[in-house]
């Protein structure tokens, strides 16, 4: 595994973690410390909240500066330009998060979420 | 007036002075005492007890924060936190320049209820993502943002409802 892998794949500090909203000052309880746990969320959190930050650009910033993973906040900009909603939003953003992660750690089977 | 075991026994000439302060903290001793009819020798004396046993607690300035500008955004948020972290979470919201009041509340779940200014509905977010939402012991937030205000002054000797 490169550096750059191991850092994207790290778990980070709960006070750089992503804390989930479903609107401004409403949050849900949930977050997410790694990618890992980013792409078990996307089946947990309620779509609202998916809704909420994906049009806010808060999934691809967070993503982009805090997990340093590029491509994946690439590849959400691009679902948010798509202008998806509600459970299809979601299977998307789960299929580029997870696709994500197993690429990154070499895993040929789905997610054991 | 009715007064709690504990606390400091008001006579008519303090109740006055709190009423005359309350009013207008900057006026003179000599004019509060002509409005209650004592010296103002009087007046300086039962102030400065009072500001020795806590009952004045402060002066301060009644700010107009719509005017100022800065402050336009007002929330009440309410912060359900698991009860052993509970006393933490209220004291590091109470060291929030943006956070000016902060109360603790059991109802069915241990609640820390604060009210929160910030310049705009974007700086809230980032103050209750970034430094409420990551304190441990907070389990969600409700935040409910002011739209208008029908009421505001301080706690007051004058207001009390049950006389």
């Amino acid at each position: 595994m490169t550096a750059e892998q191991t850092k994207i794949l790290r778990t980070v500090p709960r006070e750089k973690a992503f804390y989930f909203f479903t609107s401004i000052g409403n949050y849900t309880g949930l977050s997410t410390a790694s990618l890992k746990e980013f792409a078990e969320r996307m089946n947990e959190v309620s779509v609202k909240s998916l809704e909420f930050h994906l049009y806010r650009g808060d999934f691809e910033k967070w993503l982009d500066e805090v997990l340093n993973d590029t491509q994946l906040a690439e590849e959400i900009r691009r679902l948010r330009r798509i202008n998806l909603a509600g459970e299809a939003l979601r299977n998307q953003l789960y299929t580029v998060a997870s696709r994500r992660l197993k690429r990154l750690t070499g895993q040929s089977d789905s997610l054991s979420i | 007036m009715r007064f709690k075991n504990d606390s400091f026994p008001l006579d008519a000439a303090d109740v006055g002075i709190l009423e005359a302060l309350q009013t207008d903290a900057r006026q003179t001793y000599v004019s509060i005492g002509r409005q209650l009819g004592i010296a103002h020798s009087t007046v300086y004396d039962r102030i400065r007890r009072m500001e020795q046993y806590g009952i004045i607690k402060k002066y301060t300035a009644i700010i107009d924060s719509e005017r100022v500008g800065k402050w336009r955004i007002t929330a009440m948020m309410t912060v359900f936190t698991n009860p052993k972290e509970s006393e933490r979470v209220a004291e590091k919201l109470c060291e929030a320049p943006q956070v000016l009041e902060v109360y603790s509340s059991l109802s069915e779940e241990l609640q820390i209820i604060a009210k929160v200014v910030a310049e705009t509905q974007e700086s809230l977010h980032d103050f209750i993502a970034n430094s409420v939402a990551p304190l441990h012991g907070v389990l969600r937030i409700r935040t409910s943002m002011v739209t208008k205000k029908f009421k505001e002054i301080p706690v007051s000797i004058l207001n009390d409802p049950e006389g």
